[in-house]
C-alpha cells in the first residue's frame, strides 16, 4: 500500500512539521484523504454541522458539502449497512461511531455482512470501509461511553484492528486506513484526544500494520496501544529513575498483530508485561501472552503479565482510576516480572 | 402514472379487518391460521380463473410474445426449484430453499428491472436470479456446500444471497443512495435499486432503518417484500398489527399491495414503482402478496404448523395456471408451445443434475482464500502451517 500522496492542504504546505493535538492531527488527515479521493466520505451522527461530539471532523462538511459528510439518522447499524452499499457502489466511507459502547447496534452489520463479503464473493467485492471508535475511560463519564471493545473485533476474521497513540500516527494511520482496501476498525483514545505532539506531514513514520519501539530497555518489556502508551511510557520515566529500563512497544495494529519487533525484545529481556484498559479474559493482552510463550519460551524469565482493566461491566466513573491501569499498576507489574 | 389512491389519501379510521394480515373469522373456525384474501388494496390485473380485470391505478399493454415469455420464465423456474429440491432429497444439495408459489412475485419484479438496476436478493431468489441472467446452476454451490455463491455481484448486478434476515436491506439502502450521489437519477435514463426480504424480515431493525435512511435520503430503492404467509412457522400475524403495506406510509412514502401470484400485476406494479424511483420519486415499498407452497427449506416441516387445507386454497390461486388459460383463451399460445417449454424445461432440469453430481469439492487451499483484499501475514502463516500439516498424509491425502 503506498503512502497518501503529498497534495496537501497550504498550512501543511507552509511548514512540514507542526504541533498538533490527536483531534486536529486526525482531523487534518481526514481532510487530506477527502482532498485525495472524492470518493472517500465521512458519515455518522453528528458529523457535520457539529463536527463531531469531539470536533474530529469539525468543518468538514462546510468545505465538502453534505453529500460527502452524512450527518446521518441515529441508528448505528444504518451507518454501517448504508457504508457497505456505499462501498459497493464504489465510495471509501469514514463511518464515525459516536462512543465505543454504540457499536452493538451495527455490530451484526460488522460481522455479518463487512467482515465476510469478500470473502464470501472471493474477492468480487472489496468493502474499503474504516470505521472510527473513540475509546477507552478516563473522561468521567456516564455509561457505554468508556468501553475497549476492540477484543470483539480481533477476533473476527475480515477486519483489520488499529488503534493511534499520538498526534503523528493519528494524521498517517488515518489516511493509511482510508487507502486500505480492507475494512478497518480505527480505535481512538478519546482521552489523549487533546495531548500535542510534532506531526511531519511530509513523510509517514511507517506502514499501517506495523508496531513500533518507542523506547528502547534492557531488563523489562512493555507491549501497549492507544491510550495506555502514554500510561507506559511515563512508567518508563519512573522506573528509570529506580534504575529499571523499560523497553515500550506501541502495538499500534491489533489485527493482524505485529509481533516480530516483541519477540525480538522479549528474547532480549526476557519479560513482558502487556498493558490495555480492556478486560483482560480472552483479550488483545491474552492472545499475545499466547504468542509470546510459543515464539520465545526458552528465553522467558517469569510468565507474561496483564495490566487491564478488570473482567467487570465499566464501572461508575468515581471509580474508574481504580479500574484503568495506571503508571503504579504498571511498575508494580514489572516489579512482579522482575522478583519472579 | 400518478400515486395510487390508496396512498395519497389514505383513511385512517376504516376498519382493517378486510386487509389485516390476520385471517377471517371463518378462517380461524376452520382451523387456517393465514388468510388468502389480500382485501380491497389488492392490485390484480389477472384473477386466478385468468380473467383480465381493469384496475384504476394500474395497467398494462403486454403483447402476446412478452406473456409467453413470463409464463416460460415461470415455468423454467418452478422447474429449476423443484428439481434442485429432488437434488437435496437424494443427497445431492445439503439444504434447498424453495420458492415454489413465488413465481409470479420473482418473474414480474425481475422483469421490470432494467440492465442497470441493481437487486439486493435474500436467500429465495432464484427467478430474481433468473432474470438477473445469473444461471440456477450458479446458485448450486450455495447450497451443496462448495462456495458461497460465485458470480460477480457488481458486473451481474445481483448481490449475492443474504442469509441473516434483513441485512442487504441496509445494503441496498446505501447502494441506492450511492447511485442518487453519482448523479444517476432524475430522468428516464436514471437507476434504481430493488431490494427483496420476506414477511418475517419485516420485524427486523435492519429493515425498520432502511425504510428511515431511504427515505431521509430519497434513495431511488424499490422494498419488494413477498409476504408469502410464513416466517419459517410464525404467520404474518406474528409480525405485525397491520398490513405491511400500510407501513409505509408512517415513513413517507408509498406502499402498495400487489396480487404476488398474478405475475401481470406484480410487473406492472413493480415497473411504476421503478420508474418512479429513478426519477427521483423514491423509495417505494410493494408487498407482494403471496404464498410459500413448500416448506421453509428443505429442512422445515410445515405439517407441524399449518393445515393443508390452506394449501388447497392456495392452489386455485396458481401463479402459473391463470397465466396458462389467458394464453389459450386469447389463442396466443397453442398445444405445441406449452410442449416447447415442457421440453425446455425437461433439458434445464437435466442440465442441473448433471452440473450438481459433477461439483468438484474446494481444495483445503480455499478455506483460506480471499478473507483480506490486502492479506494479512498472521493468516497466511496459520495457512502454511495447516497445509503442511495435510501434505504430510500420504498422497496428500487425510
Amino acid at each position: 500500500m503506498a503512502a497518501p500522496t503529498m497534495d496537501r492542504t497550504s498550512s501543511s504546505a507552509a511548514s512540514p512539521v507542526q504541533t498538533l493535538t490527536i483531534s486536529k492531527a486526525l482531523n487534518n488527515g481526514l481532510r487530506a484523504s477527502m482532498e485525495a479521493n472524492p470518493k472517500v466520505i465521512v458519515m455518522g451522527e453528528d458529523v457535520g454541522k457539529l463536527g463531531g461530539v469531539f470536533r474530529i471532523t469539525d468543518g468538514l462538511q462546510k468545505d465538502f458539502g453534505e453529500q460527502r459528510v452524512l450527518d446521518t439518522p441515529l441508528a448505528e447499524s444504518g451507518i454501517i449497512g448504508t457504508a457497505v452499499g456505499l462501498a459497493i457502489r464504489g465510495y471509501r466511507p469514514v463511518c464515525e461511531i459516536q462512543f465505543d459502547g454504540f457499536i452493538f447496534p451495527g455490530f451484526d452489520q460488522i460481522v455479518s455482512q463487512v467482515a465476510k463479503l469478500h470473502y464470501r464473493t472471493q474477492g468480487k467485492i472489496k468493502l474499503p470501509i474504516v470505521i472510527r471508535v473513540p475509546f477507552g475511560g478516563g473522561i468521567g463519564a456516564v455509561e457505554h461511553h468508556s468501553e475497549s471493545p476492540e477484543s470483539y473485533f480481533a477476533h473476527c476474521a475480515g477486519l483489520k484492528v488499529v488503534s493511534c497513540s499520538n498526534p503523528a500516527d493519528a494524521y498517517w494511520m488515518i489516511q493509511q486506513a482510508i487507502d486500505c482496501d480492507d475494512p478497518v476498525l480505527f480505535f481512538e483514545p478519546k482521552r489523549r484526544y487533546y495531548e500535542k505532539g510534532e506531526v511531519d506531514t511530509t513523510v509517514a513514520p511507517g506502514p499501517l500494520f506495523a508496531s513500533r519501539v518507542l523506547r528502547q530497555g534492557t531488563d523489562v518489556t512493555v507491549a501497549a496501544y492507544g491510550p495506555m502508551v502514554r500510561t507506559s511510557l511515563d512508567a518508563a520515566t519512573a522506573a528509570a529513575e529506580d534504575g529499571t529500563s523499560l523497553e515500550v512497544i506501541d502495538l499500534r495494529t491489533l489485527s493482524p498483530l505485529d509481533l516480530d519487533p516483541v519477540f525480538e525484545s522479549v528474547r532480549r529481556t526476557g519479560r513482558l508485561v502487556v498493558v490495555s484498559e480492556a478486560p483482560s479474559e480472552s483479550s488483545i493482552a491474552s492472545e499475545i501472552a499466547t504468542r509470546v510463550q510459543q515464539e520465545c519460551f526458552y528465553s522467558l524469565e517469569a510468565p507474561v503479565l496483564r495490566v487491564t482493566g478488570f473482567d467487570t461491566p465499566y464501572p461508575p466513573s468515581k471509580l474508574e482510576e481504580e479500574y484503568l491501569p495506571d503508571l503504579d499498576r504498571v511498575l508494580h507489574a514489572v516489579d512482579r516480572s522482575l522478583a519472579w | 402514472m400518478s400515486s395510487p389512491e390508496q396512498w395519497t389519501h389514505p383513511e385512517p379510521d376504516a376498519a382493517p379487518a378486510a386487509t389485516a394480515a390476520k385471517p377471517t373469522a371463518e378462517q380461524v373456525i376452520a382451523g387456517l391460521r393465514a388468510t388468502d384474501e389480500g382485501g380491497a388494496d389488492l392490485v390484480q390485473l389477472l384473477t386466478p380463473e385468468g380473467e383480465r380485470v381493469q384496475h384504476p391505478d394500474f395497467d398494462i399493454d403486454i403483447t402476446a410474445e412478452e406473456l409467453r415469455g413470463l409464463y416460460r420464465d415461470m415455468v423454467l423456474i418452478r422447474r429449476v426449484d423443484r428439481e434442485a429440491n429432488a437434488l437435496q432429497r437424494k443427497g445431492q444439495l445439503g439444504i434447498w430453499v424453495p420458492l415454489l408459489g413465488q413465481e409470479a412475485a420473482q418473474i414480474g419484479a425481475g422483469r421490470a428491472m432494467r440492465e442497470d438496476d441493481m437487486a439486493f436478493p435474500s436467500y429465495r431468489e432464484h427467478g430474481i436470479a433468473w432474470t438477473k441472467g445469473v444461471h440456477p446452476t450458479e446458485l448450486l454451490g450455495i447450497f451443496r456446500g462448495t462456495d458461497q455463491g460465485t458470480w460477480d455481484p457488481v458486473a451481474r448486478k445481483f448481490h449475492p444471497y443474504t442469509i441473516v434476515i434483513g441485512n442487504q436491506v441496509l445494503n441496498a439502502t446505501g447502494y441506492a443512495m450511492g447511485q442518487k450521489f453519482d448523479g444517476k437519477v432524475g430522468d428516464d435514463n436514471g437507476e434504481a435499486t430493488m431490494v427483496f426480504f420476506g414477511d418475517g424480515a419485516t420485524s427486523q431493525g435492519d429493515v425498520h432503518e432502511g425504510f428511515v435512511w431511504a427515505a431521509v435520503y430519497d434513495a431511488p430503492l424499490v422494498f419488494f417484500c413477498q409476504n408469502n404467509q410464513w416466517a419459517i412457522s410464525e404467520p404474518t400475524e406474528r409480525q405485525s398489527r397491520l398490513p405491511l403495506y400500510q407501513r409505509a406510509r408512517g415513513y413517507g412514502f408509498p406502499g402498495i399491495r400487489v396480487d404476488g401470484n398474478d405475475v401481470l400485476a406484480t410487473l406492472a406494479v413493480t415497473r411504476w414503482a421503478l420508474e418512479e424511483c429513478r426519477h427521483g420519486n423514491g423509495p417505494i415499498l410493494i408487498e407482494a402478496f403471496t404464498y410459500r407452497m413448500d416448506a421453509h427449506t428443505t429442512s422445515d416441516d410445515p405439517s407441524r404448523y399449518r393445515l393443508s387445507d390452506e394449501l388447497e386454497l392456495w392452489k386455485l390461486k396458481d401463479p402459473i395456471e391463470r397465466v396458462k388459460v389467458y394464453l389459450v383463451k386469447q389463442q396466443w399460445a397453442d398445444q405445441a408451445f406449452f410442449a416447447e417449454i415442457e421440453a425446455e424445461a425437461d433439458t434445464l432440469a437435466e442440465e442441473l443434475r448433471e452440473f450438481c453430481v459433477n461439483m468438484p469439492d474446494p481444495p483445503a487451499e480455499r478455506i483460506f482464500s480471499h478473507v483480506y483484499a490486502e492479506g494479512n501475514p498472521v493468516l497466511e502463516a496459520q495457512r502454511d502451517e495447516f497445509l503442511d500439516y495435510v501434505s504430510g498424509f500420504a498422497g496428500g491425502e487425510h
